[in-house]
This record gives C-alpha cells, sequence and structure tokens, in this order.
C-alpha cells in the first residue's frame, strides 16, 4: 500500500526523490479520510514552497484540508489532469494522482520524514 | 411531559441557572395583544407615512408588483422552509433558486451568479474582497457616480482589513465617470475598478471604455447596478468580470430601505472565489435531475476563518419574489417595462433643465435654485419630489435628483415639471 | 411504523427555461400616457441590447403552476416540525406578513422626508426599546441584516472601541462549540482566531479562558446557551476575566430563545451581542432570508453604533448622522425593515409574559423530546438541556450508520431532519430543537420515528443508510454537483 521508497509527512504526504527533483502527493490514508475529493488547489510553477507550510489544498463536499509541502524548494510541475479529474486522486494517490514535483534545495530535510513502515507505525497509532 | 421528564414544573427545568443571571423580574413589555389590535396598530402607524405620489429613486424605485409575486411567496411551503441544506426534501427551492442564478446570468451576460447577497450595497464590499483575492491586489478605485451609500458600506468594510480605498470623479458637464482621473490613478497596485451604470445621477456609464483602462492595467472591472430594470432594455455590462446589485426593482417594496436582495454574478473563471451559496444540478441515485447547494467548501460553516465571505442567512424569499417578476414579465415584458420607464423619465427630463448631458434611464439631475423648497412645495400639492443631492454631493447642492418609472402618472409628472421649472 | 404521511402524486415540473415558447406572457402593462421614447436615440445605439437571451416566456396560468408544483416539493414549518438545532424553525404568525404589507410602511422610501415617514420611525424606535429591555443592553441597532452581518457589526464596535483607546488588539477567541460565522467573522474584522477547548461538560473552560486572556485579545464570542443547548453557567466569571484584560465579551444571540424573559446578556456580563430576529422573533426564514441581525451593547460601545441612529427631536422622531465615532454604513439605508415590522408584531403579540412563556415552552419541548430518546441514542454531554438538545450516533455508527443517514431516514417519517454533524465537538451530532410551537402530539411522532429509526437500524441498517426511499427526489450526488458544477441553465 504504502511504497518503501517513499517518504512521509505526520500530515500525510509522501514525497519521493530522484536526482534533484521530488514529486509529492497526499497519501492513501488522507484520501480516505476526506472521501470523494472534488477539488485540488495547487500551486503554480515557480512558486516557492518551504517543509512544513501550506502549498495548497484538497477539498471533498463538505471538508477542506491543506496541504502541507514536504520538502523546500521551487514548483516546477504541477498534475493539471487533477483540476478536470480530481477523482483520480482518490483511485490512485500514489501514482498518478500526484500534485507537483519541486526542485529541492535542501535534501537534508528528507532525512526527517517517515519511511513507509515509520508510517503505518504512525497511522496504527493516531487512527 | 413534566412527569415524564420527572419534574414538578418548568421552572425546574431552568433551576441549575445560577441564581446571581436570573432576570427575577417580568420584561417590561406590555401583555400581549390580539390579532385585531395588532393589524390597527400598524395601520395607524402606516397612516402617519405619506402615501403620495413619489419622485423618490436613488437606489430604490417604485414599481407595480404583479400580484402573481406575492401570491407565490407567501406561500408556506416557500415562506416557512430553511436553508435547503436537506437536498431530497427542498427541490421546491433549489429549482427556484437554479431558475434564478441562470435569469441573472441571462441579465447581466455573467457566467455564473449566486443565490443572493444581503442588498446592492453589502454586495459591493463582497466584490471588492473578491477581486483581491482573484488579483493579490489590496487596492480599490471606486467612482464618485457609484451610489453614496453603497461607497460608504465599501469604507465601513475598508476600516478593518487591508483595503485601501480611493475614488475617481465625474464629469461636471457629462455626469459620468471620469476615465481620464481613473486613467491617472489607477496603478499595479488595483485590485478592482468599480462603476455603476446607469450611475447614481441615472447616466449610462461607458463599461467598455472603463473595462479596457482596468484590464490595461490587470486590475478587474466590477459594475454594480441599482436599477434592475434598466437591464431590460441596457446593453448588459459584458465586459465587467464582476457584476453585482440589487433586484429590489423586481416586485419588491420599497419598504422603507429593506429587506431587498443584493446579487454577485462574475465570469466563469472566477467562480472559485465567489462569496455565498450556489445551488447545481447534478443527479438523484435514480437518475433524476435533481439540485442541491455546491462548492460549499467556500462557505463558514465549512471554512471558518478561512471562508470567502461570513455569509449565512441571504434574502432567498426575496430573490424568488425576483424570480417570480422576472417570468411573469419575460423576455419581451421587461423590455416593455424598461421602454416605458425610458419614456416617463425623458417626458420629464426633456421639461426640465438637466445638469448633466449623459444618456439617463429612469432618473434625472435637474438645476433647481431651492430644492428644499421646490419639494416643499410639491409637499404642498401632496407629492414627494426628488433627493436634495447636496446632502450627498455638496457641489450639486442646486441639484434634485428625480425618478419617473410606470407607476408615475403623466399628470403627476406634469406637476412636477409645472413647480420646478 | 410510518404514520405521519402516505405517498401523494407530485407533478414532474420542468425548468422555466423549458416549458417558455415564443411569444406567451403573464404581464399586462397600462397604456402608455407620455410619448413613447425610441431606445437607441435615447440611450445611444451602443447601449441597448438586442434581447434577453432565452429569458422566459410563459402565461399566467404556466407561471402559478411552475411555482406552486415547485412549492410542492419543499417541506415547511407549515407541514410539521421542522427540528433543526440553532435555527429556531418556530411558527411564523401569518398576522405579520400582513401587518408587514401595510400600504404606509411597505411603499414608504427610505428617502422620504422624516415629516412623512413617522410611522417607520416609530417601528424603529419602539423595537429598540424593547430589544433593550428583552436582552439588558443599553442600546441597539436594527441595521444588520442578518446574524452573521450582526457579528461582523459588533466585532468591528469591538475594533473601534480598542481603537479609540489606541490600539484594535490582535486576536479573537472563539470556542470550538462555536458557529462557523464566528471564527469568519472574527478573520473578516482583520482579527486572528483563537479556538477555546471546551471542557468535560462541554461548557467553556475558565482556566483556557484565562490562560488565553491577555492585553491580545479583543473579545471572546460566546454562543449563550452553547451550541450543545446548555447554558453557560460559568458566563460572568469568564466575562469578569476577560474584562480584567480589557477584553469585551461578544454573545452569539442564535440562543436568544432559550434566555428572554428568563435570564438576560446585559446582566451577566455582556459587552456587545446580536440577535436573530428570524430566529427567536419568529420572522420567516424564506428558505434562506431575509433575516435581521440587530446588535446591542453596553453604553461604552454605543457612540460607535452604525449611523443613523433614531433620536427624538421634541414631539417628533428624526435621524441622527452627527456620530463622528460611528464605524459608519454597515449597510444601505436602515437595515431590513420588512423583517424589523414582523418582529415587532410578534413582541406585540406575545407582550412581557408571552414572550417568557415562548422560552419556557421551548426548554421543556426539548427537554421532553431528550426524555423520549435518551434511552435510544447516546448524550456525550448531558448537563441539563434549555432549546435544544444534541445526541451522538455513537451506539448507531457502530453499526455503520451515521447521523446523516438517519437524517434522511427521518424524511420518510415526514420531517425535516434535525440539524446534521454540529456541533464539531460532537462526533456524528444529532442537534435537535423542537421549539415552544410543536404541540405534545407532534413531538411524540417525531420521538416515535427516531426511535423507530433507532430499532431499524439493528434490524435493517441498510434500509435506514440508502433513505430517503418515500421523496420524489432519492439520494442526490452532491459529489458530481461539485466535481463538474453545473451552475445555470443553458440551452
Amino acid at each position: 500500500m504504502y511504497p518503501d521508497n517513499y517518504r512521509y509527512t505526520k500530515d500525510h504526504e509522501w514525497v519521493t526523490v530522484e536526482g534533484d527533483t521530488a514529486t509529492a502527493g497526499i497519501t492513501h490514508h488522507a484520501q480516505e479520510q476526506l472521501g470523494d475529493i472534488v477539488f485540488v488547489d495547487l500551486p503554480k510553477v515557480g512558486d516557492s514552497c518551504t517543509q512544513g507550510k501550506t502549498m495548497g489544498s484538497v477539498e471533498s463536499v463538505k471538508a477542506v484540508s491543506d496541504i502541507y509541502s514536504p520538502v523546500s524548494g521551487e514548483v516546477i510541475a504541477v498534475n493539471d489532469s487533477l483540476s478536470s479529474s480530481p477523482e483520480v486522486l482518490n483511485a490512485d494517490p500514489h501514482g498518478t494522482g500526484w500534485l507537483v514535483k519541486i526542485r529541492v534545495s535542501n535534501a537534508v530535510e528528507l532525512d526527517g520524514l517517515m519511511t513507509a513502515a515509520a508510517y503505518q507505525e504512525y497511522l496504527g497509532g493516531s487512527h | 411531559m413534566l412527569d415524564a421528564i420527572g419534574v414538578p414544573n418548568i421552572e425546574s427545568l431552568f433551576e441549575h441557572l445560577p441564581e446571581r443571571v436570573l432576570l427575577g423580574r417580568p420584561l417590561d413589555i406590555p401583555p400581549g395583544k390580539s390579532e385585531y389590535d395588532i393589524v390597527d396598530y400598524f395601520r395607524a402607524l402606516g397612516e402617519k407615512n405619506a402615501t403620495w405620489p413619489s419622485f423618490l429613486g436613488a437606489g430604490v424605485y417604485r414599481h407595480y408588483r404583479p400580484v402573481m409575486c406575492d401570491v407565490v411567496v407567501s406561500r408556506g411551503e416557500f415562506l416557512t422552509s430553511y436553508t435547503p441544506y436537506q437536498a431530497e426534501m427542498s427541490q421546491g427551492t433549489l429549482t427556484a433558486i437554479f431558475e434564478f442564478q441562470t435569469m441573472i446570468c441571462q441579465l447581466t451576460g455573467m457566467d455564473v451568479a449566486n443565490a443572493s447577497m444581503y442588498d446592492g450595497s453589502t454586495a459591493v464590499p463582497e466584490a471588492a474582497l473578491m477581486a483581491m483575492r482573484v488579483t493579490q491586489r489590496d487596492s480599490i478605485l471606486i467612482s464618485r457616480a457609484v451610489h453614496p451609500e453603497y461607497r460608504e458600506v465599501l469604507a465601513t468594510s475598508a476600516r478593518s482589513r487591508d483595503m485601501k480605498t480611493g475614488e475617481f470623479g465625474y464629469g461636471t458637464e457629462s455626469g459620468v465617470s471620469d476615465l481620464e482621473d481613473l486613467a491617472s490613478k489607477i496603478s499595479d497596485q488595483t485590485a478592482a475598478v468599480i462603476i455603476q451604470t446607469p450611475n447614481f445621477f441615472g447616466c449610462v456609464e461607458n463599461v467598455k471604455a472603463a473595462a479596457e483602462i482596468a484590464h490595461r492595467h490587470g486590475a478587474l472591472l466590477v459594475v454594480v447596478f441599482a436599477e434592475a430594470v434598466s437591464l431590460g432594455l441596457l446593453e448588459p455590462p459584458r465586459d465587467a468580470d464582476i457584476v453585482c446589485g440589487e433586484l429590489q426593482s423586481f416586485a419588491i417594496s420599497p419598504s422603507f430601505g429593506g429587506p431587498f436582495a443584493g446579487v454577485l454574478a462574475a465570469k466563469e473563471k472566477y467562480l472559485r472565489q465567489m462569496p455565498g451559496r450556489l445551488v447545481g444540478e447534478t443527479k438523484d441515485s435514480r437518475g433524476n435531475r435533481a439540485f442541491c447547494l455546491t462548492l460549499s467548501t467556500r462557505e463558514q460553516h465549512i471554512r471558518r476563518e478561512k471562508a470567502t465571505s461570513n455569509i449565512c442567512t441571504n434574502q432567498a424569499l426575496i430573490a424568488l419574489m425576483a424570480t417570480v417578476f422576472m417570468t411573469v414579465y419575460g423576455k419581451e415584458g421587461l423590455r416593455e417595462l424598461a421602454g416605458q420607464n425610458l419614456a416617463k423619465a425623458h417626458y420629464l427630463g426633456a421639461a426640465l433643465p438637466r445638469r448633466f448631458s449623459s444618456p439617463y434611464f429612469n432618473e434625472v439631475v435637474v438645476r433647481n435654485t431651492d430644492p428644499a423648497a421646490a419639494n416643499r412645495a410639491l409637499a404642498g400639492r401632496k407629492i414627494i419630489g426628488g433627493l436634495e443631492l447636496g446632502r450627498f454631493y455638496p457641489e450639486l447642492s442646486d441639484c434634485l435628483l428625480l425618478c419617473a418609472t410606470e407607476m408615475s402618472k403623466k399628470a403627476d409628472i406634469d406637476q412636477v415639471v409645472e413647480v420646478l421649472r | 411504523m410510518i404514520r405521519k404521511v402516505r405517498n401523494h402524486l407530485n407533478p414532474e415540473e420542468g425548468l422555466v427555461f423549458e416549458i417558455s415558447s415564443p411569444g406567451k406572457k403573464a404581464y399586462q402593462l397600462p397604456d402608455l400616457d407620455v410619448p413613447a421614447v425610441d431606445p437607441a436615440q435615447a440611450l445611444g445605439p451602443a447601449n441597448v441590447r438586442r434581447e434577453i437571451e432565452h429569458f422566459p416566456e410563459i402565461s399566467e396560468v404556466e407561471t402559478i403552476r411552475h411555482f406552486t408544483r415547485l412549492s410542492a416539493q419543499n417541506y415547511a414549518i407549515d407541514f410539521g416540525c421542522y427540528p433543526l438545532g440553532s435555527c429556531t424553525m418556530k411558527y411564523n404568525p401569518r398576522v405579520n406578513e400582513l401587518v408587514a404589507r401595510t400600504e404606509g410602511l411597505a411603499w414608504a422610501h427610505p428617502y422620504q422626508p422624516e415629516a412623512l415617514a413617522q410611522g417607520c420611525l416609530e417601528v424603529i424606535d419602539v423595537l429598540e426599546r424593547y430589544l433593550c429591555e428583552v436582552t439588558g443592553m443599553d442600546a441597539v441597532s436594527l441595521q444588520p441584516a442578518a446574524g452573521a452581518h450582526g457579528e461582523w457589526t459588533g466585532i468591528m464596535l469591538v475594533r473601534a472601541l480598542h481603537e479609540s483607546r489606541g490600539n484594535p488588539r490582535k486576536k479573537i477567541l472563539v470556542p470550538d462549540s462555536a458557529h462557523g460565522t464566528n471564527p469568519a467573522t472574527a478573520a473578516m474584522c482583520g482579527y486572528d482566531v483563537e479556538s477555546i477547548k471546551s471542557n468535560d461538560r462541554g461548557l467553556i473552560d475558565l482556566e483556557a479562558v484565562a490562560r488565553a486572556a491577555n492585553e491580545d485579545v479583543a473579545a471572546m464570542m460566546i454562543t449563550n446557551p452553547n451550541t450543545l443547548g446548555i447554558f453557560e453557567e460559568n458566563i460572568d466569571k469568564a466575562a469578569a476575566i476577560l474584562h480584567e484584560k480589557g477584553a469585551m465579551v461578544y454573545m452569539d444571540g442564535a440562543n436568544m430563545n432559550a434566555l428572554v424573559g428568563i435570564s438576560r446578556p446585559g446582566d451577566f456580563g455582556v459587552d456587545v451581542m446580536h440577535l436573530n430576529l428570524h430566529k427567536t422573533f419568529s420572522t420567516p426564514h424564506g428558505g434562506g432570508g431575509p433575516g435581521a441581525g440587530p446588535v446591542a451593547v453596553r453604553s461604552h460601545l454605543e457612540p460607535f453604533l452604525p449611523i443613523p441612529r433614531v433620536k427624538r427631536n421634541g414631539a417628533a422622531l428624526a435621524f441622527d448622522y452627527d456620530r463622528p465615532q460611528s464605524i459608519g454604513k454597515v449597510r444601505a439605508f436602515y437595515g431590513n425593515f420588512g423583517v424589523l415590522v414582523r418582529a415587532l408584531a410578534y413582541t406585540l403579540a406575545h407582550g412581557g409574559p408571552g414572550l417568557r412563556n415562548a422560552t419556557m415552552d421551548a426548554i421543556l419541548n426539548a427537554n421532553y423530546v431528550r426524555t423520549r430518546l435518551q434511552d435510544y441514542y447516546d448524550m456525550p454531554y448531558d448537563s441539563p438541556s434549555m432549546h435544544e438538545c444534541v445526541f451522538s450516533d455513537d451506539r448507531q455508527s457502530a453499526k455503520g450508520v451515521k447521523t446523516g443517514d438517519i437524517a434522511k431516514r427521518l424524511i420518510d417519517y415526514g420531517f425535516h431532519p434535525y440539524t446534521v454533524s454540529f456541533p464539531l465537538i460532537v462526533h456524528g451530532a444529532l442537534m435537535i430543537e423542537p421549539t415552544e410551537t410543536e404541540p405534545k402530539q407532534e413531538l411524540d411522532l417525531l420521538a416515535d420515528a427516531l426511535i423507530d429509526i433507532a430499532r431499524e437500524i439493528d434490524d435493517d441498517p441498510n434500509l435506514v443508510k440508502t433513505a430517503p426511499h418515500g421523496t420524489r427526489v432519492s439520494r442526490v450526488d452532491e459529489v458530481t454537483a461539485a466535481r463538474k458544477p453545473i451552475l445555470r441553465w443553458r440551452p
């Protein structure tokens, strides 16, 4: 369920890094808690983001949840397909439902995030 | 019931309230009155007011209310229902609001309209705030030819926020917004330019030219209307980004200033930044067409302090009344109604010294050396005259703003002309 | 067993645009008694529209049928109990509607000379005085158009007071049980919001207030009774703590119908509050409005009230605009005057003793419903109820049935649902406010329905989860509505 090569935040985002490019999204658990996602608000390409700070939000019919950036850097791509098909986020949150790609400015930040095993343990504890 | 609850009397149900917070005496309000007494009391109050022919407009217009409007809003099914959060037992209200949203779009040339705001005046700051969210800028430029009370409400709103408001003037001969003044004041911090058409002086503004200036600087153009009947005849403000206004003209009696209904409409791309309720079309689980409140995540009950507005209760029943009005008059009727207004006002305006040169709809500013005396003279003939403009525009203290609608009789207009000429 | 309703034929009805056909009309205008004017000539050809594309064209009989058929798809207080907690869906007396249409009042123009509008000014003056008496406050402004608008006005007054003392301050404290309008209002007034956790009895935690209260706090917004329907018995102590730090107490008066004639905010430390005339004073909700949200203040906030104020000028009443400390205008003219007329009619019909009786009956009805239901639904906070009671769906959700499902099933029993999932501090809340105007028979039908539903959940939870079954429209797909918004009809 939770890929081993991803890192996870306590706010239920995931991130995976290739070279200096991070791909980030929200976790299966997050989409499940929200229910049917109807709208995704993402940053613009070129925006800078800071680890732990809001960079967008996801909405279900009756809830809004902020998305916190799992790493710091510059947004270099956003998943535009989500604006017309937000349901992808429910169907495949760890794959085609990715949210943004970020050029990482401080790779050390990743060390502070959870592994898949730690995240699942965290989920077990918090829910 | 007391036995079931297990208490000896009703008072024991609030025995847990600390003694120190109890009132401990009867309210100083006289005992209840009968229905007849109440009707009689308000009849007597009504008689203390003048019910004469009136030439006041200035944001509140006397239009005939087709009987159908009152019949529909008096139905308990509409009158005594709540906000349609439970779609399965509120399809009547939801469908009517969907029709309302559609008609407002058709009328204004916008793509989307909300389910209503409190009134025209409070719709203005809502539009300004929306423009600030869209542009991420903080300055608002508003024409001095916008209703003075709308501008005051905007100023009150600006007090508590990072909103800077400025005004631009109107042409002293033309009576429409001075676009050169606008061009000199607009900057790359301007979120919105706000004009009203027909403006407070009844004059028709050049929306296209104002839009060009606003858009050249990356600002939105907000067009306000106070006299909705004008939209039966006037080209809608298609070049605006946001249109907001007052629907009082659509079957709502002047009622000493309220309740009225405001509306806010916009281009589709600004939908997510709109305040207020929206009704959308969808299907039920059996595949039937159905309507429901939608995009609620913009609103206070979900987004709380991050909501687009704190508005909750709106003016639904008044919006319904306007919907019935628009249905009764329809495509031809609204045009014919607007045409009658135009004819009456021009019959009046042509006979008096006009202050401004621009085309006008059903209100006209006329010169008069002593407006207060003129109004007193009219009152002597049991006619309520016009608005003494000096109250809001010191430079126009020798002017009256007069309004004529389809309810203004020729004989009364002739009397006004006789007194003012 | 469903006892309140049976099926009834309900005609299909298209949208007005779909039943339109060219040339039909429902209006008659009088003959024009002045010369006609050519619009293109008078307004300029570019300013004249060609037509209003696709605007309705239907006949008079089609108009009345259209709206009557739509109306039949609504539930309303006139059909029966409408137990929406916090919304106070009480009977709306029809005499109020009649008097609001009194010609001299309904057709009064806001700019007609004061001498020719004394009747309207008197309505304002008398209602202001009665509302002062009901709330124990010193002054009332009737101008705000609704509860949220009253909140906004009230917090703007607080801001103005602090500014006059040299510092607007930074934040507003809001209990976690508050209505969503409270934090939204605070934010609109430029304040940060700090949420204060309720204690285990569902009440304001005095220690938490004491910890949060400091010179940065402009005010605390408190609903009393709170959204659990519980009287905040320490409200005067909380007020003392806040006043000590120079902070104000704002009371959200949404639940004032539980206090009228019994207890007054002005007597327990409240500085400023709003009333919802469409709740406590019976003016109709009309499918979402109009309402009125008068704001009442103690004397230290009076100089800041919106302009104009009504004052007595000898024998006559007049408007006073000369108020240099006023926050200005909060809306054009003087408020939702027609709603004020209705609220005054309600007040006169009840009189002082009647208003108190209404409060007592509201408390009685809520406690009766609570008693009837407490064996079937969990009640997370069991402090005494005032005018409403809040249950949770804990027991039912164990079987997979949520408060929203129970609400939808209640529709099949012929009732509008209670308030669902609010307040937020109760997980899966069922918030029930019967109001004083429900007869015992109706309350028993409501309680029986909820008890039957609790049993259905034991026997056949799916029946409840897929409800409603008896309505012309079954469960509505809100997800598709939000994902692919269709907000207007198009040909």
